[in-house]
This record gives structure tokens, sequence and C-alpha cells, in this order.
């Protein structure tokens, strides 16, 4: 091998040749170029009292150290209904997983660990899942199926989750187009993982059961703003049926992106909207990488079957490698394997998302599959090499590697061994085929890591447990009484009521349009000021200051209908905002107190004009009537506030100084 | 006839008719409720005659309601084929030789979609497809004998299962396994010790709480710590394995006369009574518990008496039972009758009659306690006094089914009550034990801060 290989040069290099470019700069006619497509699976749990299949209350979490019991179950790939397994369930089994769940008695029965049948499905869940189901205009089923989904890394203890579809079909709004809808299902959420280290994966029971929507869209999306458009329409569609659980977890989406040539990725567990921009973008660039390294090596290598990459185990003498988890290795007895990857020098460092190689694939799956924890390898196109010369040579040897090659070392037990060599040869035969199959996981950095195997059709199967579910008509008009306004009903109300269009975001996230309703109809607020005061004024508030507890958006009613009980000027209104917010509990009359008004009439606040413009003329020469104007303004701001505009008190000094001008 | 509409009745067999769509086809919907399209799938024969099953591209079923359906077509056709893969189980020289007896139930299954049930797969083939981890343990043989549910398990069965066992105790196996349901699990456990006695060989009774269509399913589980038992352990009992914990840790092997099915779904409902377990098994080893059990042979000899007289009953007892419960068992020519007492053995006096009439007719009434943990004694009180007198026999701390199953047996031998009375009262195999250990009589409560931090750290 060369030993003399720029690894962080061939990475820029093939940055370029990627032709990566950062998201700002990036226009929608790259992500035409690219082939970008992407869909969305919106997550969203429903507030309703208990759990989808069983009486536990829904929304109490514990802290992962904090358990009554623990208990252990290992999963193992089943038939699917059409004879076959699936590919997730068989690198799962793989894996050898000793699943550990933490139990706490008050969130979880014996239903939770799988000891006990499901008991029959929440109504209040299916209800609000109908409900939200009208909203996107589906098709909704004659009879729900419950299936079982199969998912073997155990973050269901029974090994399956169970889900039924509501509708399928529908369509959501965005700016400028319509995004198809696939299906709404309903199923119940899955544990929250404490830890997975080596063969050992902890899980907390608390979250498992709650009932989820899971509302999944077509791959319309072509541009990464699109996709999150998209993620927020659905979620102010969830929201505006006033039946959804807010707060850290609440939602969450996965995102399924694609480009021309590579194959659908799906992103898992995206917890804010935010972050999908920047992770589209990262795997659209991820997948063209790895379209370039597959020409790259079916350009070097003519029979891709007959590749085979060797691997022997290391027995020279590493005793002065000064790397911890090599010594810590060899502490253990655990055995140091070298691999020699023919043909793929320049492929290890090759880029595949910012900061990130092709080797950060590798390393990954030998963690997921194999459970060798990170850093569980090391390679011949490491940034800092940890190998020394007279090693290296010694490598080479053992390999009998030619100098297009690439080399790797890793270090496992005994009976980790070979799941790692077959994880690795797997994962560069893929290589050949361009992008493979998976799902990964969202890291808020804007890229992505290796998750598990893309699973497919075939791991849903009919829930012996429980019968169908008839929907009937009656069921379903008696819920469409109660369905809240479209989307887009909505966004024609706000534009009706001239209000901005920066304000749409903060109120249909807060589902406020029937708040400001009820405030522009009884109280006859004009709409405009009302929206920004909610958009701009409260959503400053929120992020400056600090609450106990969520704010309660009625208050806002109260507020207002208070200042007019009292004659106070909507001026006054965002400084006693300021402490509501911050003291949730407190009465409007002390807020006045708090803030220092007092009530004064009109005259005799203009009365102080006079006496303000001599001590003015007094403590400066300054003749700029700009600065006497905002001088008096000023001094008369406090005690004008709430007790007349301050506009018209504006306009008043304004024209008592021009007067004063046009005498001189 | 091949049936095209499997499972379909009334109004939806007739929309599918009308429409010319079989099951399996891939059919589109036109509806009031908009379009489906998806695989038209078997219904099962219990649910409702007004919807189609479908499954949606995504696989995901759904059911239409065919009052709601405008048309449909046939735009192709994908029938599925389940089946277990089957891959020929690979024989090991030196490796113990084990006899796998399946009797139905949920040790190794599939899915049935006209039923949405589970229905057995049993072949070495199919289980090796499944369990290939069996492959480690033994060369396995397996033979169907019935396929019936747990529930319909009854003294044909077990005859048959004896002598089934005694002709490959004869042949030279290395041990036997019997998949069998777990609802009845322990009813055929003592019947088994009673109509195979001094087997040189483990008989192991396995069944699973999940069935193994399930990714968490304790099948595979069970049934490899069943064929380690069987394969390895030298202890040549008829016995039941089945989870320790509900964890997938260990399994207990417990004595077939001494084991009762006591939660209707948890993975850890088989607990012995009155007693310890024989051991705990994992897939390397077996630990015993106790000491006191026949051990492993070489010889091929063995007892099978296959005797069952099915006129027997079991009769659970309440407070203000009448005495034509009893008269009717009397009437309807019983010939022997299990009671569960309340307590120490008791029942109320106005049966005190009716008992006395079973003594006249010659129908022999064996006295057990529905509290399973403690003996009968009947000698504490007056009453249990009065019911001696009546003719009643009290059976130790025999649980309430070994004794209606031994009680069968030894009727299917002898109507001499005396001799009944003898084969009734002398253990055979821990049926009745001598001494209650202090540990063998444990129900932890939870909420109790001991018991609590007992299960914080042990798993459950």
């Amino acid at each position: 091998m060369s030993m003399k290989f720029d690894a962080k040069k061939n990475y820029e290099s093939t940055q370029k040749k990627v032709g990566y470019i950062s998201r700002k700069k990036a226009k929608k006619s790259d992500y035409e170029k690219l082939g970008f497509i992407s869909g969305l699976e919106v997550h969203q749990q429903l507030a309703t009292k208990e759990k989808l299949f069983c009486h536990c209350p829904v929304g109490v979490y514990q802290k992962g150290d904090s358990y009554d019991a623990e208990l252990i179950r290992h999963m193992r790939p089943t038939l699917s209904e059409m004879g076959t397994y699936d590919g997730t369930a068989l690198m799962e089994f793989k894996t050898r997983k000793q699943i550990v769940y933490r139990i706490k008695n008050v969130t979880t029965c014996t239903y939770e660990v799988d000891d006990t049948p499901p008991f029959p499905l929440n109504r209040e869940a299916l209800e609000y899942a109908i409900e939200i189901s009208l909203l996107l205009q589906q098709n909704i089923v004659g009879e729900l199926h419950i299936t079982r989904k199969q998912y073997l890394d155990g973050s269901i203890p029974t090994g399956f989750q169970r889900t039924a579809i509501i509708g399928i079909e529908g369509e959501i709004p965005l700016k400028n187009k319509t995004v198809r809808i696939i299906q709404l299902s309903l199923e119940e959420d899955s544990c929250r993982e404490v830890s997975d280290i080596g063969h050992v994966r902890t899980y907390t029971t608390d979250r498992l059961g709650i009932p989820l929507i899971e509302t999944v869209t077509y791959p319309d999306m072509v541009t990464p703003d699109e996709v999150a458009e998209a993620g927020q329409v659905i979620r102010f569609i969830n929201r505006s049926s006033n039946k959804v659980r807010v707060g850290i977890g609440a939602g969450r989406e996965d995102v399924n992106v694609s480009i021309t040539g590579g194959t659908r990725i799906e992103i898992k567990g995206v917890s804010h909207i935010s972050w999908i921009p920047e992770l589209t973008h990262n795997e659209a660039f991820r997948q063209k990488s790895l379209l370039i390294i597959k020409d790259e090596l079916l350009s070097r290598i003519e029979n891709p079957a007959a590749w085979k990459p060797v691997f022997k185990e290391i027995k020279f003498d590493v005793s002065d490698i000064e790397y911890e988890p090599i010594k810590t290795a060899m502490e253990n007895k655990w055995h140091l394997i070298a691999c020699n990857l023919p043909h793929f020098q320049g492929i290890l460092s090759h880029f595949t998302q910012p900061g990130k190689i092709f080797a950060d694939e590798l390393e990954v799956r030998l963690k997921v599959i194999a459970g060798l924890e990170r850093p569980n390898m090391v390679h011949s196109e490491d940034m800092n090499p940890v190998f020394n010369e007279e090693m290296l040579a010694a490598r080479s040897k053992l390999l009998a590697s030619h100098a297009q090659d690439a080399q790797l070392v890793f270090w496992a037990a005994e009976e980790d061994i070979k799941t790692a060599m077959d994880t690795i040869e797997e994962r560069c035969r893929m290589a050949f085929e361009g992008v493979p199959k998976e799902t990964r996981k969202a890291l808020s950095d804007g890229t992505t890591i290796f998750e598990r195997v893309l699973p497919g059709a075939d791991r849903m199967y009919p829930d012996t447990d429980s019968a169908p579910i008839p929907i009937r008509d009656e069921y379903i008009e008696s819920i469409r009484q109660k369905v809240p306004e479209s989307l887009a009903k909505r966004l024609a109300q706000l534009k009706k009521w001239q209000i901005p269009e920066d304000c749409y975001t903060f109120i249909l996230r807060n589902n406020l349009m029937s708040s400001m309703e009820k405030i522009i109809k009884e109280l006859k607020v004009d709409p405009k000021f009302l929206g920004t005061f909610f958009a701009h004024t409260l959503k400053h508030i929120m992020g400056q200051y600090a609450s106990a507890i969520p704010f309660d958006f009625n208050k806002i009613y109260d507020l207002i209908a208070y200042a007019q009980q009292n004659h106070l000027t909507f001026d006054i209104l965002p400084d006693m905002l300021k402490v509501i917010y911050q003291q949730p509990r407190i009465e409007f009359d002390s807020v006045l107190n708090l803030i220092e008004f007092e009530e004064y009439n009109k005259n005799a606040i203009l009365k102080n004009i006079k006496s303000l413009r001599s001590i003015f003329n007094g403590i400066t020469h300054s003749r700029n009537p700009q600065a006497e104007w905002k001088w008096i303004m000023g001094n008369l701001r406090s005690i004008a506030l709430g007790n007349m505009p301050l506009r018209e008190l504006s306009q008043i000094v304004a024209q008592e100084l021009k007067e004063e001008g046009g005498a001189q | 006839m091949i049936d095209i509409f499997k499972g379909y009745k009334g109004k939806a067999l007739e929309a599918l008719k009308k429409f010319n769509i079989r099951v399996w086809s891939d059919a589109q919907i036109a509806t009031t409720r908009g379009k489906f399209s998806g695989i038209i799938l078997p219904r099962s024969e219990n649910d409702d005659e007004f919807h189609i099953v479908l499954k949606l591209i995504t696989g995901y079923n759904v059911g239409i309601d065919v009052s709601t359906i405008e048309s449909m077509q046939e735009i192709g056709y994908k029938e599925a084929h389940y089946k277990i893969p089957e891959k020929e189980f690979p024989y090991t020289e030196g490796k113990p030789k084990v006899k796998l007896f399946g009797t139905g139930g949920t040790i190794a299954s599939r899915l049935d979609y006209r039923t949405g049930a589970v229905i057995p797969a049993f072949s070495p083939g199919e289980l090796y497809g499944a369990v290939p981890e069996l492959a480690d343990i033994c060369n396995l043989e397996t033979e169907k004998l019935f396929a019936v549910f747990s529930e319909n398990m009854g003294p044909e069965q077990y005859k048959t299962l004896a002598i089934a066992i005694g002709k490959e105790i004869e042949k030279g196996i290395d041990g036997i396994v019997i998949g069998h349901g777990t609802d009845t699990l322990h009813h055929t456990a003592a019947a088994l010790s009673f109509m195979v006695q001094n087997s040189p060989v483990p008989i192991i009774l396995v069944g699973s709480q999940r069935s193994s269509d399930r990714p968490s399913s304790d099948a595979a589980l069970n049934l490899m710590h069943a064929a380690t038992a069987a394969a390895k352990s030298d202890i040549a009992e008829t016995m039941i394995c089945m989870f320790g914990p509900t964890s997938d840790e260990y399994g207990l092997l417990h004595q077939g006369t001494r084991v009762r099915k006591m939660h209707s779904s948890y993975r850890s409902t088989f607990r012995t009574i009155g007693d310890v377990p024989l051991a705990t098994v994992t897939r390397e080893k077996i630990t015993p518990i106790r000491s006191n059990y026949n051990k492993r042979r070489d010889d091929k000899t063995v007892k099978i008496l296959p005797y069952f007289e099915e006129k027997v009953a079991l009769v659970y007892y309440y407070p203000n039972m009448q005495p034509d419960m009893i008269y009717s068992l009397i009437d309807n020519g019983y010939k022997g009758i299990v009671i569960a007492g309340t307590g120490l053995g008791h029942v109320n006096k106005p049966l005190y009659p009716a008992i006395r009439a079973c003594q006249q007719a010659g129908i022999p009434v064996y006295m057990t306690v529905q509290t399973l943990w403690g003996y009968v004694h009947m000698f504490v009180y007056d009453t249990g006094r009065d019911l001696m007198s009546c003719g009643i026999i009290p059976t130790e701390n025999m649980l309430p089914e070994v004794a209606y199953i031994k009680l069968g047996w030894a009727l299917g031998q002898t109507s001499d009550p005396e001799e009944v009375k003898k084969i009734m009262l002398t253990p055979i195999s821990n049926d009745i034990t001598k001494r209650e250990p202090y540990n063998g009589y444990l129900i932890y409560q939870g909420g109790v801060p001991e018991v609590e931090e007992f299960i914080k750290k042990v798993h459950k």
C-alpha cells in the first residue's frame, strides 16, 4: 500500500467531484439536477387519557435510571404471510441483542411487556384519528384491521407494533403545490431507548403504547424546503384538531429521500422540523457520492461478483500502540483482524457527507450489526494513522496487498468476528450497487448514520389477538360534525383578516384560530392587530422569558377584555403580557401595580408638554425638533401608556412642536 | 370444488360474485368513500359478512364495507403460499437422539388466513427452518400424533402418547419431548406420570405462551430448553419445561404431578406447587434444584399403563353448593369423584347425604384442597371428621387436577374401591409428598418494599 496516500486531499477532491454545495448556495435547479424527491411520515401522539391497547396512563415519563423492575427479551425473525423472512428481521437477528426493558409500575402493566393480550382498542384514540383523517380528506376504510408491523430492534417487547389504517389517499396544501397523502394509520408508540452498548440494548416502557397517528405522504416534495413545509402543514392540521399531544417527542418525522439512480432512504426520528432541510440536502449528496463511488469501483473491477476481501488475524507485535481502543481490546484478549479491500484505495476516505467518509459507513454498520462499540476500526485512509510504518509494512505483508487496495483493522471478541467480517464484505459489495436500502438516524449536525436495513412490506401480519372493527357511515358522520375547518379555509381566513404572512406559522402551530375568532367576534378587536399581537409580541416574549407552566392562550382573551373594561389603551398590553407570561397566576390589577400604572386623563397628560419643552430647552441647545420630540415622548410614555394611544400623543406633540416652529 | 371465495359469505360473497372477483385478486374497488386497491384476502369465518379484506400495497390490511362498493375490477392475481422454509434437519454423529411428539398447540405454528388463527407447523425440516439451534443440541426425529388444541386433549390422547413413548424407549431413544398446548399441559403431564413408569430417559412436555409467529415468542427458547433437558439431563422423570421468569433467561423443569398453569397469559405461567422445581435449564446446562429424582439409565425397560376411566368428575366446591350437583353425578353413572374443597378440605353440611349416597353406590369420593398449596387435614375440625365418616377420602397434598387424572387412571385398572384407594394413596411420582419444604409455598405480594427491592434487582 502507499503510505503517502493523502486522505484529506482525497476527501476534498472527491467532495468537489460529487459537486457538493452548501444548502445556502443550493438552488431549486440543483435539486432538479440531482433528481431529489422526498416524502414524509409524520408521527403524532394523540391526547388521550389512556394508552391504545391497555389502560395505562399516557404521558408519564420516567428517567432511564429510575425503574421498578427489568426484564429481558430476545427477538427472532418470523415468516410473513407471503411466506418469506424480512431483511431487517434477519439483520436484527444477526446482532444477537439482549433487550432489557426497564419498567415503572405506574406506566406499565402486563400488556406492554407482552404477558397479556391486548385490551379492546381505545375508542377515544380511534375517534381522534378519524377526525384528523377527515381533515386530510381521506378515503376512510370500512373496517379497521389491526396489523402487526415487525420491529426486531426491541423497541416493542412483542417484536411488532400494532397498527391499523384509518384512511388512504388525501392531500395537503403547500404554498405552491398540493402534496398527496398515501395513508394515515393509528398505532402504538414504541419504547424509548436508554442505551445500546455491545450486545445489550436498554429501553424504558413509559412511552410504549401511547396512541400515535402516522401520516404518510407521497414523495411529492422536490426541494428540502418543501419537505419542511409539508412537515409544518401536517403539524398544523394535526394540531388544529386540538386532539394531539404537544411537547418534546410528541411529534416526530421520518423523512424518505432519494435521487435519480439512488434509492429510498428513510431518515428516522427527526424531532425538529427545522432539521429537515439540512438532513435531506446532505442525504441527496450522500447518495450522489455513493453513485460516484459505484462508478469508480466498476471502472476498476471487472468482475464485482468475484471481488473478495481478505481477512487475517494480526499476530505481530502491536504492544507499543498508544491507541486506547486497541490497547483495551488486547487487554480483553480480543482479536485484531486485518482486512484487505482490493481496489478500494481512495474509496475509504471518499466524501459522503460533510465531515464523513465511506469508512464511516463501515464503522457504523460494525457497531449496529456486529455489536462492536465505536471506535471499532482503523484504516489505511485515516486522517490520523494509528499504526507505525513498521506495523503497516507487516500488515501489508500479512495481507499481500497491492497499491490500489485499501486496508482496515478491526478488533472484536471471538464470537463477533464472523458477523463483523460478513458485515464489512456485505457493505463493500453494496458499494458496487450504489445506495443500499436502509434507514438512517438523524444527527443534529445535519448528517445521518446507518440505523438498520430498510424493512419491506413483508413485515406486516394480521393481528390474531384482535377482531376487525367496522367503521360505519353514521359514525364517520358524527365525527365530521366536530371537525374544524380545513387548513385551506384557515389560510383564506388569515388572508382575509389581512394578517401578515410571517404570522401564519405561529398562529397555526399553536392552533390559535378559534381563540382569535372569539376575540375578534366578541371583543371587536382589529384582526391585524390581534394577529401581530400573538405572532410577534407574544412570540417575542415566549422567546425571551421563562414560564413555569405552558402558556394558556385563552389568557389573551381575558387580558384584552380586562383592558377594554378598564378603558386601557392597547399600548399597555405588551408590558402587561410580559408579566402575565412569567407569572401566569397573577391578577390583572396586580399587573398594573407591578408595572406602576397610574390613571391620568388626556388633558392631564397633554398639560405636561409645555413644561417639558421648557426643561428641554434649558438643558440643551439643540434646536433639532426630532430630538426634542423624542425626549418629550420618552418622558410622557410612562404616564400615557394605557391612558391614551401613544400614536395620538405622538401626533399631538409633533403638532405642537410644528406650530411653535411655524410661528418662529 | 376449489373454494375461490375463502371465508366469504352473505353480502360480501354476493358482492364478490357480482363483480366476478376471487380471493387473491389484485383488485381496484370504487366506493362511496373513495378508491381502494390491493389484493383480496380470505376472510376469517368468524368475522361478519359485510366487509371484504384487502391487502394494500403498503402491506396493511383494511376492510371495505360492501354497502359502499360501486364497482370492483380484477387487474391481476397473486396467490400467497405460506410456508416455513423447510431444510433437512442435519444429523450429527454422537449427539443424543431425541424424539419430538406433536400434539398440536402453538409450539411451532403459522397463521391461518381463513380463521386468523394460528395453526401448527411441525416437520423436523420446518422446525429446523424456524429454530436451527436445535441441531446443535440433538439429532431430532419428529412424529405428529395428533393436531388438537390443548383443551381437546383427553384420555384417548393420553393413552396413545403413553404407548408411543413406550415404543420409542424400547427402541433406545435418549429423550422424549412432547409439544403441547399450555392450557391442559399439566393434566397431560400428570397422566403420563402415571401411565409411563420407571422411564430410563427424560420425558419433557413443552408449550409456548406466545405463538411462534411472534418475534418475542417463548416457543423457540422453550423448545431449545426442552431439547437440552431431553438430550442431556440425567433426570428421568416426566416433566414440564417452561419459562422460569417472564424474561428470556432460563426454563424450569417441573415434576409432572406437582405443576399447574397459574396465569392465563404470562410466559412464566407454570409453577411447581407445594415443592420446589426439579431443575433450572438453559441452553448451556441443567442445574438440579432437587436431588431426589429418578436418574437416567442405560436400559430400555419401561412400564406403560395406558388405562383411563372417563366417568370421573372434578367438583370445585363453593358455598351454597346444592346436593343435586352430586346426585346428578350418581344418576349419570359416574364412577368416581374428586372434590376441591375449601380450606383444609371442607364442604357444607347439605352435601353430606349426597356424599353418603356415593359411598352406598360404591362411588369413591376423594378430597383435595382448592387452596392448591397445603395438605388436606380432615381431623382438625368436626366438619372434616363428619365428612370422613360419610366415606370421603383425603388425598394429602395431591393437586386437584392430578387427583382427577389419577382417579381416572386407577378406575381404568380396577373397580374395587379398596384397590382404587390403595393406588390413589400410594405416591407414584411425587403426586403426594411426605414433606412440604418451607420454600415450597412462595407467593410474593407486589408493593411490599422488600419484594419491590427483590424484583428491581432480579429479572422477573
